[in-house]
């Protein structure tokens, strides 16, 4: 995203209105796992430390309940505030970021929608789980809930094959079109 | 033919850098109808002025141009000079080649070339000035005032103690407004009560002033100076003249349990109640929606009966009394935000987030005041709603509602810092080993001693204060969870508290719009009354004679509402100083021989000046119907003449032949 | 009576028992589901955490889809999905730049001719006067705790359902079965949604305490809405009361399951015995 790009989006958020009033951070559920609070982070991308905020691990804690922006007294838009940052660390992850485990999930999970035009559940553990082996190196990975497969299988609710999309190719076209040119 | 004066100012260097005020000021000498042209460094000045007076005598001067700032700084000081030396004032007129020119120009030439247009354009109009007389109104010397808290009680007893009778209405059946519930007031801590009710008894004793309680503004007719005011004197049940007081009614009233006004709804009165024990006045009043007598018509009767005086009346109805006046003095007040639902005006909504109405230990501020007041429903005890235990741990919220654009107001209400500061001081001095707990974004304490009140709380009594906003409050096991946040540490803190206390933001009180609109007051979008100039005018309104001070006019604490009221009081004796009002004659007239009788011009006027007439020959023969205005009321603002079909309508000082005067001049 | 449906891959993947609960207590309440033609993924979290566009151009070709097909209403009965579709729909309604943008990337024209309904909705508009005519075995001794998590209240402006701050439609239906509902604490804090797999530690704290407070509670069950608050609530809760150390027991419903239920069908017809917690 261009700099022209960010600033924009930054003034659709109404980052310049936050007062820094905390109510952000005081209904946020994962606040206390942050290295930094929802409010600081705002004040980062106010104060123009956008890089700052972007490599801050509280957006990758961040779990899109929308608390924050839903109770905010300003309208602004905290959420999306971390949405953004999100998509510029996704862009140029630092590589503590690029090891991180929710980076690599997003990664796989638009992958395996590229693909397969929905999500193919079996593949995305498995695609995931090699990515956080190859890439956090993180080997004892491959096995976490390992147990879980076959309990799921029996309740029907791992398929091996899944249903698929008929025009998968519009799929990728779609991508294509979104994940390039990202300056509008 | 004329004999005008130009006087051309350079301002020092505001008008001389950019225009040339030689050159201007013997281009204008040219004009037809110019005697003499001068120009002077400062025209405001006493040499200033004294050259104008001096001209006038030796040039035989009888209209007078000065071509310098803005009307609205000097052409009043323009005007006595010219009229000191002879010249009608309306025969003055100002080019303003200061705002309108050299404030906004940069180029010389053409900066100078203007200013030369505007006083050509100014001795057009110049010639065909009318030598008008000031309009005389005569003054009722009596006040109205709206509203009987503390500001409406000083305006009151200020304009009556000067000699003048004041009419005092208000619409609970007790003057104090909301100064009467508080406990202790900053930074003072003085007991609110006992400050207060000295001033409510001397209102109540004033022989100058007549009190209306429980009463209402029904209707207002007139204009400044002679205003007939229509009051409605609610039905209260009781003749108040009669009664002693004595208490054997409520004591007896077998309905007891009714959420009580005074307490918001913490505690209880009778359906024939005291407002409180210090009422003035001390009188009391029947709620007819809870009375059983009233309601249904027949059956109880109680009070009436055990009445020694016979003052209990069921069948009183409400009654209109009618009252003149010469001015009016607004101070209704406000009231609290309601936080647990929607709004009246339906933009701005509640928080269901702080479990307001949900949990009964979550109060407003006023809420808590009467739990801290001795004559409260606890008798000064501050305990929980809920289970009548002591908190130990409470929580005061800040701006609840303010500083709001998503679900308040977007203002600040000015007062809560220092009440919340407060209420942590006077928690902790009743609950010696509780711990109060506030959260703020920031303090506002500028007045005088006001910062030195907050630090106490903090430094002394030991309040903790966390900077940031609360996102939620929930009760678990009987304790109030409060999730909030410490921006300061940059971290959540969560607060498990016995009682939560709300600091509202501050309304206008309901009803207000009506009222302003009977008395041609205007109102933000808040429903505060609007002052004519937020610094220089802060207690007169666009309706010439209606003064307005008080929280009505904008959230602020006692002490300016005191100012305020004060300020008011002393618009309205400046009225009263005289037996005659003067108003600028530049108000609208009609040709009352061309009027078409279409009254165009009444439905438009934003000043309900003008009236329907008859013109009758001298033995009272009708000829026709005409509009009139009352150049009491008119404001001069010229919207009859723009709409007046058969040009019947001018405006004095400003009428059609001169506009068109100056344009032509211009073009 | 006929509605669009859109599952979502949830429905179709770990959550496939939602779908089989919402098809059969719909269909015995004569609603026939039709599943949008060759509908792709909404995007969910991953797509807005990684790419603006995409996270609108997906949904977008979802609901031009849906109005291909002819459908007035679409039920989605995931709220990531219901969210994600009704966000993108407001934003290319208030902006025709982007809906035609849009109307390119995806080759296909969106005029927002289709309603996005959740599973609440669909049964508010069966009417729940309807729901409880029709109540065979009325829930007694059912103490639910309604949980709505995040997104089907969240944010306001874009679902405009319900109070997200006293939120009460998930507990007339209940009362319309002739069950009761706890009041509790936790209706709208979120459960961890998505994180399951890539941070699970977030997932079992915070449904941890909502477990935890519904029990505290008085509540005999969780009732939710969302695929996503199952899964947290009820597939891994063996690991949530092993990292805690705490026994939970509460079964975890759809709100499906329990129309179901109070309709006649068996478990077996509506997928509760494919739970994780399931007491029979």
């Amino acid at each position: 995203m261009t700099a022209v790009a960010t600033a924009v989006a930054t003034d659709d958020l109404r980052v310049a209105e936050c007062y820094q009033c905390g109510k952000c951070t005081a209904g946020c559920p994962v606040a206390g796992r942050m290295d930094r609070m929802p409010n600081q982070i705002v004040r980062m991308v106010q104060t123009g430390d956008t890089e700052g905020a972007m490599r801050a691990g509280a957006i990758w804690e961040c779990v899109s309940c929308q608390t924050c922006t839903t109770r905010c007294p300003k309208t602004v838009d905290c959420a999306g505030v971390m949405d953004l940052l999100r998509q510029l660390s996704a862009e140029r992850p630092s590589p503590e970021q690029a090891r991180h485990h929710t980076i690599l999930f997003q990664h796989a999970f638009l992958n395996n929608i590229r693909r397969h035009g929905r999500l193919n559940e079996l593949e995305l553990v498995g695609m995931f789980k090699a990515a956080v082996v190859t890439k956090d190196l993180d080997v004892p990975f491959l096995f976490k809930d390992a147990l879980l497969a076959p309990r799921m299988m029996q309740r029907g609710k791992l398929k091996l094959v899944g249903g698929s999309v008929r025009d998968r190719a519009v799929v990728g076209r779609i991508f294509d079109r979104c994940l390039r040119g990202t300056d509008a | 033919m004329a004999r005008i004066g130009v006087f051309t100012c350079w301002c020092g260097e505001n008008i001389a850098r950019t225009v040339d005020v030689e050159k201007v000021a013997a281009a204008v000498g040219e004009l037809p109808g110019v005697r003499c042209s001068l120009n002077y460094k400062y025209m405001c000045s006493e040499p200033g002025q004294a050259l104008i007076a001096e001209k006038i005598a030796s040039e035989g001067l009888d209209a007078v141009v000065v071509a310098s700032c803005s009307p609205h700084m000097h052409l009043r000081t323009f005007r006595k000079t010219a009229a000191s030396a002879g010249v009608n004032p309306y025969r003055v007129e100002m080019a303003n080649i200061r705002e309108h020119c050299s404030w906004v120009h940069h180029d010389r030439d053409t900066a100078t070339q203007k200013a030369t247009d505007l006083i050509r354009m100014s001795v057009a109009k110049v010639l065909w000035d009318e030598p008008l007389e000031p309009i005389r109104v005569p003054v009722t010397r009596r006040a109205l005032v709206v509203g009987g808290g503390v500001a409406g009680i000083q305006a009151a007893l200020d304009i009556a103690d000067a000699g003048y009778e004041v009419v005092l209405v208000e619409r609970e059946p007790s003057i104090g407004g909301k100064m009467a519930g508080l406990s202790e007031t900053f930074p003072t801590l003085d007991c609110s009560q006992c400050i207060l009710t000295p001033r409510m008894v001397e209102v109540g004793q004033h022989p100058r002033i007549k009190l209306y309680t429980y009463s209402e503004v029904e209707q207002v007719e007139g204009y400044i100076g002679n205003f007939t005011i229509t009051i409605r004197k609610k039905a209260r049940y009781v003749d108040i003249k009669s009664c002693t007081g004595c208490g054997d009614c409520w004591n007896c009233c077998p309905i007891k349990r009714n959420p009580s006004e005074f307490d918001y709804g913490l505690g209880m009165r009778p359906a024939i109640y005291m407002p409180f024990p210090q009422a003035v006045p001390a009188r009391p009043v029947i709620d007819k929606e809870t009375c059983t007598r009233i309601k249904k018509g027949k059956g109880c009767g109680l009070c009436e009966k055990k009445c020694l005086t016979k003052s209990i009346h069921f069948d009183d109805q409400d009654a209109l009394v009618t009252e003149q006046v010469g001015a009016v003095v607004v101070s209704t007040g406000f009231k609290l935000y309601s936080i647990g639902k929607e709004q009246e005006d339906g933009k701005t909504s509640g928080y269901g987030e702080y479990g307001y109405g949900k949990y009964k230990d979550v109060v407003t501020s006023l809420q808590f005041e009467r739990l801290l007041s001795a004559s409260g429903p606890t008798g000064g005890r501050v305990v929980r709603p809920s289970d009548g235990k002591e908190p130990k741990n409470v929580v005061f919220i800040s701006c609840v509602g303010s500083r709001d654009d998503a679900k308040g107001l977007p203002y600040c209400s000015k007062i809560c810092c220092m009440y919340t500061a407060k209420h942590a001081m006077l928690y902790k001095h009743k609950v010696h080993d509780g711990q109060a707990h506030v959260f703020y974004m920031d303090i506002r304490a500028g007045g005088k001693n006001y910062e030195e009140f907050v630090r106490r709380a903090i430094e002394q009594d030991g309040a903790r204060y966390y900077r940031g906003r609360v996102s939620r409050i929930y009760e678990e096991n009987g304790k109030l969870i409060v999730r909030g946040a410490d921006t300061l540490a940059g971290a959540p803190v969560t607060v498990e508290a016995d009682l939560v206390v709300l600091a509202a933001a501050m309304v206008p009180a309901p009803g207000v719009r009506d009222l302003a609109r009977k008395l041609n007051v205007g109102y933000d979008e808040y429903g505060f009354l609007l002052e004519s100039h937020p610094k220089l005018r802060p207690v007169e309104t666009s309706a010439a004679g209606v003064f307005i001070c008080g929280a009505c006019q904008a959230p602020k604490d006692i002490p300016e509402s005191v100012a305020q009221a004060s300020a008011a009081a002393s618009k309205a004796l400046i009225m009263f100083g005289h037996a005659e009002l003067t108003r600028e004659p530049e108000v609208a007239r009609i040709d009352e021989k061309n009027c078409a009788a279409c009254f165009a011009c009444i439905r438009t006027c934003p000043y309900h000046a003008i009236d329907r007439a008859d013109v009758l020959t001298p033995r009272g023969v009708f000829v026709k119907r005409t509009a009139r205005v009352n150049p009491g009321l008119c404001m001069g603002c010229g919207t009859c003449v723009a709409v007046c079909p058969s040009k019947s309508a001018d405006l004095a000082g400003f009428t059609e032949q001169e506009i068109y005067a100056e344009v032509e001049a211009l073009v | 009576m006929d509605i669009g449906y859109y599952p979502g891959c949830a429905l179709h993947g770990t959550s496939n028992d939602y779908e089989q609960s919402a098809r059969a207590c719909l269909e015995a309440l004569g609603v026939g589901l039709k599943e949008v033609n060759d509908w792709i993924c909404c995007g969910a979290t991953a797509a807005h955490s990684i790419n603006h566009r995409l996270s609108v151009a997906l949904p977008a070709r979802n609901l031009a889809l849906a109005e291909r097909d002819g459908f007035g209403e679409v039920l989605a009965p995931c709220p990531m999905c219901s969210m994600e579709l009704l966000k993108a729909s407001d934003l290319m309604k208030s902006d025709g730049k982007l809906r035609q943008e849009m109307g390119r990337i995806v080759e296909l024209d969106f005029n927002g001719r289709t309603e996005v309904l959740n599973l609440i909705q669909a049964f508010q508009k069966v009417g729940l006067d309807s729901i409880k005519a029709a109540v065979k075995r009325p829930l007694e001794g059912l103490k639910a705790a309604c949980y709505y998590g995040c997104l089907l209240t969240r944010p306001p402006e874009t679902l405009r359902f319900d109070d997200c701050e006293r939120p009460s439609s998930m507990e007339a239906v209940v009362a319309a079965l002739g069950g009761s509902a706890v009041e509790w604490n936790y209706k709208t804090e979120c459960c961890g949604a998505g994180m399951t797999l890539a941070n699970t530690d977030i997932v079992l704290e915070l449904s941890h305490k909502i477990l935890t407070n519904a029990a505290a509670h008085g509540a005999n069950c969780v009732v939710v809405a969302c695929p996503m608050c199952h899964v947290n609530l009820d597939m891994k809760q063996a690991d949530i009361e092993k990292r805690y150390g705490v026994r939970h027991g509460m079964t975890i419903y759809y709100l499906s399951d329990l129309v179901g239920r109070a309709l006649g069908l068996s478990d077996e017809a509506l997928g509760i015995d494919r739970h994780f917690v399931y007491g029979g």
